[in-house]
């Protein structure tokens, strides 16, 4: 139970990770905006960070739950999702470990140990790095919009994830992710605005 | 034979016939218990019995090499699903969810008994009001994928409450769906005997069920898989131990027998004389026995090994009575020496007697016992039993020619001198390295089973558990309620990051009082529907829609307290049986402690924390175990003790050289050599790289026990006359025999037997080189001024 929840949301975290990439890529005409190009401007690393807004739509509520915080990228692989509101949380990933700090509890997964949910999650990893053939492994790519406002829906291939994620919406400007949207199988959704506070090359 | 002699052969046959009787009855054993000691203190007994019988004694780690992943995965889950079926073992775990599902059945049926937030303040409207908020928070979190679908229902959270409580501790890696060690080239799986570690017999059939369930599956993988199957932990050591000791023991007795009877028979030329010289020898080891026997109740098969070192010093006697008897001075120069001898042995081994250390205990015993009877043997039935014309060869030309060599060692008198003091030097140069500290020292466990061990233990995540706390109390209700008391007070600790976390028999199963405790704490489904409206004012969550919520603590209202057997089939069964146990007519319940991951002190326990939060807990029986601590408090406690019971020894011996020498000159004459080989050895042992154990030390008491007999023969009447050549001829034979008896222990493979063997056999070695070198010179020709 605790280890698909964490991989979720370190799908999340891992997406979100384009936000706080290169943002001044080359500006590839609108026209003919592909998915090859758009990979080839997301893998432009850098670190960096970002603040989020998270709203969470879930059918046990009448309202949404919204969190909001930071995502930190570091060069070569950490990668942090800081929740400061409603409570504050801490989801680090480092290398193959995910560390979750809640309060005076800490939880720590390797991802590894997930076999092939692991393989959805470094397909992702390699994705950011410019990596199309991993992605198109897990995931149907559509891409929709222009280079200045685009849409990247990734459908998972891999039965077992389809039971859990239905979609994954990604919204963006260039080399710069705006929104992830993730739709569940239990018709919960979640989205997830990102606004860039700077870069470093 | 003589009118006097008669009833001194009927008491012998007497005596003889009552020890073959009792080592008849007699148990042997070859378990670790003579490596345990006798603890002193409360926490080193508790130590003691949890080294004896406790969770780790019954632990088997398995480890499966070769082939690739997927055969490793399969050949884990394949061996598993065997011992999980198999009577022997307890509990099965290779990271396959095998008790998940009734594991949260359980946890989540049960929560309202189990969860250590439940109690008065959380069912009043403002207590649902902040544990349901949480619980909508939490919603944001991650964690909340896991929480939304159970709100209804659980609206507090109390399975996240007893999720976080169980998720301690390192978990090992998983490739596959099983357990693997962090580089993925080995597959993991522990494995617990329902046997107790003192059951060796069930405990060795458990590891050859692990044998052939492995060779089983093994043989479903194609062939050329060539997988590999490792097995450590305790269990598997006190097999391995007892089949080495059992062996060793065989082998070692065979062995310094054929070597001692080879060098009876080319000396004796004589059948009958070998017979003869055996007798004392045959008399002495079955004293021996009979008197560990009836002293301890049963003989530990490394007191028979040390049984073999028993033949090199009786079979002496004998030599020294067929040797000199037939010379001119005949019985009466070499009587009093050899009493002489016998009693400085008895002072050296009897210091052992009172030993804590059980394998010393009856080695001193068995060891006095033998060589009193050896020698009363030889001194007054030997002689009678010789035929009228016996004789052996004439070893008066080997006597001889050993003079000369003699007078060469004279010679060498400065070269040896001047080899103590360079080994004196050695050993001062090295005094901080000298000693052993650590009790592991005395393990019988071999380097390489120790490497593979810690490489399992390293694997699996599953450090020694170093600290504990330990409650006692007359019934496990009793000891369920003193471990929620100390639960108590170690929570807070956890808190401020004094200590990791803690594990408790009381999280798994409560006690009696503390479950019917919550379960008043629950309101009634009528009043709890009343104060929902308010606690939830405000949240997205309406009241109406915790109906089951309601239903729920209304059933935990209803239902009977949680009792061990209703655990049976899930993880938390094992996790109570090993933390709560019956220990003679009490129970006993253990609280490890984890350090802390992160905070001011990374792995380390704030232990002055711990027994400050302990102070004053309810009940005198609440202890905080510090097992490494405890362990090496005992060891320094064991070799102090063996320390001074060391030097009592060689207080007795050269008190006894004094009153029978009366003169302490001669007194000296006879220490030096022995000092001399002692520090020769200890220098040699350093140099080899062997830091010294309780057991060389023990051994260097035996150098000078036994070489005493040299430098006495060699001191002689004191008058400075050499040795007449009979008596050095018996010297050098009575050396070889005792070289031999301890040398083959020098290459024995249990430690305990090697420390000793590797100490006394080139002592006895030495000590005869230098009694003879350092004798008071007798040859003028060898040039020495007379003092």
């Amino acid at each position: 139970m605790f280890r698909t929840a964490y991989l979720r949301c370190s799908i999340a975290i891992l997406l979100a990770l384009g936000a706080v990439l290169d943002i001044a890529g080359p500006a590839a005409a609108a026209e003919g905006w592909t998915v090859a190009q758009l990979m080839q401007t997301l893998g432009k690393q850098s670190s960096g960070q970002a603040t989020f807004v998270e709203r969470k739509h879930l059918a046990v509520l009448d309202q949404p739950v919204e969190s909001s915080g930071e995502l930190r990228f570091q060069a070569p692989d950490r990668l942090e999702k800081i929740t400061l509101k409603p409570r504050p949380e801490s989801l680090v990933l480092e290398g193959n470990t995910l560390t979750v700090t809640r309060g005076k509890k800490q939880f720590s997964v390797r991802l590894s140990d997930y076999g092939e949910v692991a393989g959805f999650i470094d397909s992702i990893r390699a994705t950011l790095a410019g990596d199309r053939a991993t992605l198109e492994r897990t995931y149907a790519l559509h891409l929709a919009g222009s280079a200045e406002r685009w849409t990247l829906t990734l459908l998972p291939r891999d039965q077992r994830m389809a039971e859990m994620i239905v979609r994954i919406n990604i919204a963006g400007t260039r080399g710069q992710l705006r929104e992830i949207e993730i739709m569940q199988a239990d018709g919960d959704r979640s989205v997830m605005e990102i606004v860039t506070m700077g870069q470093t090359r | 034979m003589t009118r006097r002699f008669v009833p001194a052969l009927l008491l012998w046959l007497a005596f003889v016939g009552t020890c073959i009787a009792v080592a008849g009855q007699t148990r042997f054993t070859t378990d670790l218990s003579a490596f345990l000691p006798e603890a002193p203190s409360e926490e080193q007994r508790v130590l003691v019995e949890q080294l004896r019988d406790g969770v780790v004694s019954r632990l088997l780690l398995v480890g499966i090499e070769g082939g690739d992943a997927g055969q490793r995965a399969q050949l884990s889950r394949g061996l598993a699903r065997q011992l999980r079926t198999d009577a022997a073992f307890g509990m099965v775990a290779n990271g396959e969810p095998v008790h998940r599902e009734r594991d949260q059945a359980l946890l989540f049926t049960h929560r309202y008994l189990l969860s250590p937030a439940i109690g008065a303040e959380r069912f009043t409207t403002a207590g649902l009001r902040q544990a349901i908020g949480e619980s909508v928070d939490l919603l944001a979190s991650p964690l909340g994928m896991l929480t939304k679908a159970l709100l209804p229902r659980d609206p507090t959270g109390e399975l996240m409450q007893l999720l976080e409580r169980l998720d301690g501790g390192a978990r090992p890696a998983t490739r596959d769906g099983v357990w693997a060690s962090r580089d993925g080239r080995r597959a993991l799986l522990l494995a617990q005997t329902r046997a107790s570690g003192s059951d060796l017999d069930r405990q060795q059939a458990a590891i050859s069920t692990l044998h052939s369930a492995f060779a089983e599956e093994a043989a479903k993988l194609p062939a050329g898989a060539n997988l590999k199957l490792l097995i450590s932990g305790a269990p598997a050591f006190a097999v391995d131990s007892r089949a080495t000791i059992e062996s060793e023991v065989t082998r070692l007795a065979l062995v310094s027998t054929a070597i001692i009877v080879a060098l009876l028979l080319f000396i004796y030329r004589s059948p009958t004389a070998l017979v003869l010289g055996l007798l004392p020898v045959v008399s002495g080891a079955l004293a021996g026995v009979a008197a560990v026997s009836l002293g301890f109740g049963m003989v530990h098969g490394v007191t028979l090994g040390f049984g073999t070192t028993l033949i090199g010093e009786a079979v002496d006697y004998a030599i020294y009575l067929f040797v000199q008897s037939g010379t001119r001075d005949g019985r009466d120069t070499f009587w009093p020496t050899i009493r002489l001898g016998v009693l400085t042995s008895i002072c050296g081994f009897g210091a052992l007697m009172f030993s804590g250390f059980p394998g010393l205990a009856q080695l001193g015993l068995y060891s006095i016992a033998g060589l009193v009877v050896a020698a009363l043997t030889t001194r007054f039935i030997l002689p009678h039993l010789l035929p009228a014309r016996f004789a052996i060869r004439d070893v008066t030309p080997l006597g001889m020619q050993l003079r000369g060599l003699l007078a060469a060692a004279g010679k060498l008198r400065w070269l040896l001198i001047a080899l103590a003091f360079a080994a004196g030097g050695v050993v001062y140069a090295q005094r901080d390295r000298l000693w052993n500290h650590e009790l592991s020292a005395l393990s019988p466990v071999p380097p390489a089973a120790q490497a593979l061990d810690l490489a399992l233990r390293t694997d699996v995540g599953a450090p020694d558990v170093r600290y504990m706390v330990v409650v006692r109390a007359a019934d496990p209700e009793a000891a369920l309620q003193a471990a929620e008391a100390a639960s108590g007070r170690l929570q807070p600790l956890v808190e401020s990051g004094a200590i990791g976390g803690f594990e408790s028999p009381s999280f798994y199963l409560p006690s009696r009082a503390r479950q019917l405790e919550r379960k008043a704490a629950l309101p009634d489904a009528a009043e709890l529907r009343a104060r929902l409206p308010e606690a939830t004012r405000g949240l997205p969550l309406p009241a109406a829609r915790l109906e089951p919520f309601v239903e729920d603590v209304a059933a935990a209202r209803e239902r009977a307290p949680l009792t061990r057997a209703d655990l049976d089939g899930t993880s938390f069964a094992i996790a109570v049986d090993s933390l709560l146990m019956r220990q003679g007519e009490r129970w006993t319940a253990l609280l490890p402690l984890r350090a802390p991951t992160t905070g001011a002190h990374p792995g380390e326990i704030d232990t002055a924390a711990v027994r400050h939060a302990l102070e004053g807990a309810p009940g005198s029986d609440t202890l905080f175990i510090d097992m490494k601590g405890e362990s090496d408090r005992l060891y320094a406690g064991y070799f102090r003790e063996a320390l001074l019971l060391s030097l009592a020894g060689v207080l007795g011996i050269v008190a006894l050289l004094g009153a029978t020498l009366r003169s302490a000159r001669r007194v000296v004459r006879v220490l030096l050599p022995l000092a001399a080989s002692v520090l020769v050895v200890v220098a040699g042992l350093l140099l080899a790289g062997v830091a010294l154990t309780i057991l060389h030390l023990v051994g260097l008491l035996l150098i000078v026990a036994v070489g005493s007999n040299y430098a006495l023969f060699f001191d002689g009447k004191g008058d400075g006359s050499a040795p007449p050549p009979g008596t050095l001829a018996s010297m050098l034979f009575a050396n070889l025999t005792t070289v031999a008896g301890f040398g083959v222990l020098a290459f024995s493979s249990v430690p305990v037997l090697q420390a000793i063997g590797g100490t006394v056999g080139p002592g006895a070695l030495l000590a005869l080189l230098f009694a003879a070198a350092l004798a008071r010179p007798s040859c003028p020709a060898a040039g020495a001024p007379e003092r």
